[in-house]
């Protein structure tokens, strides 16, 4: 165990911890209930933005430690993994016998636990839904140090469904089943198509979605008039054996997922400032001429960020966040305005992604919901903290709450009234935590726990 | 939680009517209103303070305190964190006396070294636990130029702050691993009630524009800033200048 300081992939608002990593369900279990007056949380791969994997003074559970693939069953498609398990390793194992993760976000370096506990969704949810929809059993270590076997169904539904989006204050996940789905290939048919105005783009997203197992937008935020906003939709469904070309079909299930290079830890600030981002922006765009019927792997279409190790260094000592918010699908008006206050306010963000949300799930506190989803990074820095507050009550106003993924520097108050159902999910929470044993950074700032 | 952007949620104010103390919180409060913790001995200036900082969307808690009443300190530091975590403690109270009676008058000079020294210590070691067992949180000391190099004009004063800087540079280094950061601040000399009537020196500045580097510093946290920032430069100077030209000096 050691102090260590803790910080969320944004970079921002560091804070000490002691970390201990355990490798067993008895050390899980043994580190809750020994936890001092300040806590503890579980932390897997720190892909969390902000700070829901820290917990200031108190203990942090490292759980990569506990990361046994137990089962892959090939016929029903199910898994038995540990929650230190990333998505990255079970797909690995889970390939080779056709077995896909319905649910995969912008990285694979999250583990099983983190993918639960913020209920994580990628450019399938409007088919799939997000992770929770395929979680068939957990495990958790509750505040007592009990074991509890729940299933989204039976007995301890409840607590499963806190569980799914709870940010880790229900417990600890220390295992899951999940249902994979069967696919013939690794690859992808990729529809790319550039179109080159907001209301277009936003048009086009709207027609033939379901015809299409994973959708997504990347667009320009920088380049103002006629063409703001212009940006590039990309659609795909899992490639056929048939439509393979002959020489990636002797190995249709190959993963194709190299990391090129690691960025250092040398980038001053400012680096991405609006000329960068112009360059980046025009290559970005640029490079994805519209076409029809492509051929890609994995990580062309879904990661192409996991190419470049520990990206966010980047952005420079300061670290920057990302913006997430859904509004529902009548305020795809809210979408414009957010870019034109960004862009008014002179906030430059490079990686932008929109996507259309299908049905949300039974969690209380579950991110998706039927509506659009927005995404920017913007570098810290001055004015950033007022843009995002005007951001705020637009979204808010229109309905909408914020991801706490992603989440880093909102009120409480912004929480409370984008999540209707906190108070439902405190009732559960609190049952099976009543003296408050676990605790995040998060959870302090935000007054999740009650 | 301080958040990503350097918006703390909470902040002591030892000195709760110290104008640049205040200044900083409000300079706070101003991005996002907050919970604010000021002790001070109960007077209408604290409560005027207190308005000041309702108007602005604050929840502010008076909290008694008093510099001299070494023994209460513990206590008193023990309740301000019973509300909830503290994210920035602000040391801000002090002395500034008058330095012909300071250095001739036992009496004068004990107090000013035990407000401005003893206390700021005392005061330092308490935060110092609470905030270790926190694991986060910003703590800021305001010492002085004058501390930097004793000036005949001011010694007695300069000489308190002297000490108490030395202290909380250290314990900036102590609670590093514990994850809790440390400012010092060294103002020049600032237009306040404390210096009113006196001879402005050069490079005076007011509370807000020492508070607003006193934010910046919390964001960044920097460890060590002068107020206005020149005084960085000056004070190098001012030290090696050999006594016999130093003395000469119209400062």
């Amino acid at each position: 165990m050691s102090n260590t300081s803790l910080r969320g992939w944004g970079r921002t608002a560091p804070t000490t911890a002691r970390v201990t990593t355990p490798r067993t369900v008895d050390e899980v279990a043994a580190a809750v209930t020994s936890a001092g007056p300040r806590g503890v949380i579980a932390r897997g791969l720190g892909r969390s933005y902000g700070d829901p994997a820290q917990n200031a003074g108190g203990t942090v559970l490292d759980m990569t430690g506990m990361a046994a693939i137990h089962s892959v069953d090939a016929d029903s498609g199910r898994v038995v993994v540990d929650a230190g398990v990333s998505l990255d390793t079970l797909m690995r194992r889970a390939l080779p016998f056709g077995l896909w993760l319905p649910v995969l976000p912008g990285t694979r370096q999250v583990t099983i636990g983190g993918a639960i506990g913020a209920d994580i969704h990628g450019k399938a949810h409007h088919v799939v839904g997000s992770f929770g929809n395929h979680v068939r059993a957990l495990t958790l270590v509750t505040a007592d140090g009990t074991t509890h076997e729940l299933t989204p169904d039976g007995d301890g539904s409840e607590l499963f469904w806190a569980t799914v989006g709870g940010m880790g204050l229900t417990g600890v996940v220390v295992r899951a089943e999940l249902a994979l789905h069967h696919v013939e290939t690794a690859y992808f048919t990729v529809d790319t198509e550039q179109i080159d105005n907001l209301a277009d783009l936003m048009e086009r997203q709207t027609q033939d979605d379901e015809l299409y197992a994973e959708t997504v937008s990347w667009f320009d935020a920088v380049t103002t008039g006629p063409h703001f906003g212009r940006g590039i939709l990309m659609r795909a469904n899992h490639a056929t054996l048939a439509e393979l070309p002959p020489k990636l079909r002797a190995n249709p299930l190959k993963f194709d997922a190299p990391q090129l290079l690691t960025v250092p830890d040398i980038f001053p600030p400012g680096l991405l400032n609006s000329f960068t981002a112009k360059i980046f922006s025009e290559a970005w765009y640029r490079k994805s001429p519209t076409k029809f019927g492509a051929i890609q792997n994995i990580t062309q279409f879904l990661h192409p960020l996991d190419v470049i190790g520990e990206w966010n260094r980047g952005y420079g000592p300061r670290g920057f966040l990302q913006y997430q918010f859904v509004v529902p699908l009548d305020r795809g008006d809210v979408i414009r305005t957010v870019l034109e206050r960004m862009t008014a306010a002179g906030q430059v963000s490079a990686l932008n992604v929109l996507k259309r949300f299908g049905e949300g799930n039974r969690a209380p506190l579950s991110f998706p919901k039927p509506g659009w989803t927005l995404c920017v990074d913007i570098p810290v820095g001055p004015g950033l903290n007022a843009l995002c507050n005007e951001l705020d009550a637009i979204v808010l106003d229109a309905g909408g709450r914020h991801y706490l993924a992603k989440e880093s520097r909102t009120t409480p108050e912004a929480i409370r009234r984008g999540y209707p159902r906190l108070d439902e999910w405190r009732k559960v929470r609190d049952a099976a935590d009543p003296q408050g044993v676990f605790a995040s950074d998060m959870s302090r700032r935000l007054e999740l726990s009650s | 939680m301080i958040d990503a952007v350097g918006n703390p949620q909470s902040v002591l104010l030892l000195g709760g009517t110290s104008e640049i103390g205040l200044a900083v919180v409000e300079a706070f409060a101003s991005d996002r209103p907050l919970r604010v913790v000021l002790a001070a001995r109960p007077s209408s200036r604290l409560d005027e303070a207190q308005a000041r900082l309702e108007k602005l969307g604050c929840a502010v808690e008076q909290l008694p305190f008093d510099a001299l009443a070494l023994d209460t300190h513990a206590a008193t530091i023990g309740k301000a964190f019973t509300g909830g975590d503290i994210d920035v403690a602000v040391v801000a109270f002090g002395l500034l006396g008058d330095n012909e009676q300071a250095w001739t008058d036992v009496d004068t000079a004990v107090e000013l070294a035990q407000v401005n020294y003893t206390a700021a210590v005392s005061v330092g070691v308490a935060l110092g636990e609470k905030l270790k067992a926190q694991g986060h949180g910003s703590l800021v000391a305001f010492s002085s130029v004058a501390g930097e190099r004793a000036r005949r004009s001011n010694f007695v004063y300069g000489s308190t702050k002297a000490g108490m800087d030395a202290f909380y540079s250290g314990l900036t280094e102590a609670l590093r691993p514990s994850g809790v950061h440390v400012t010092v601040v060294r103002p020049g000399f600032v237009h306040t009630k404390m210096t009113e009537g006196l001879k402005p020196a050069p490079l005076s500045t007011t509370p807000d524009a020492v508070a607003a580097i006193v934010v910046d510093a919390v964001r960044s946290r920097k460890e060590l800033v002068w107020a206005p920032a020149p005084y960085r430069i000056v004070m190098s100077v001012l030290r090696h200048v050999p006594r016999a030209i130093f003395r000469r000096l119209p400062i």
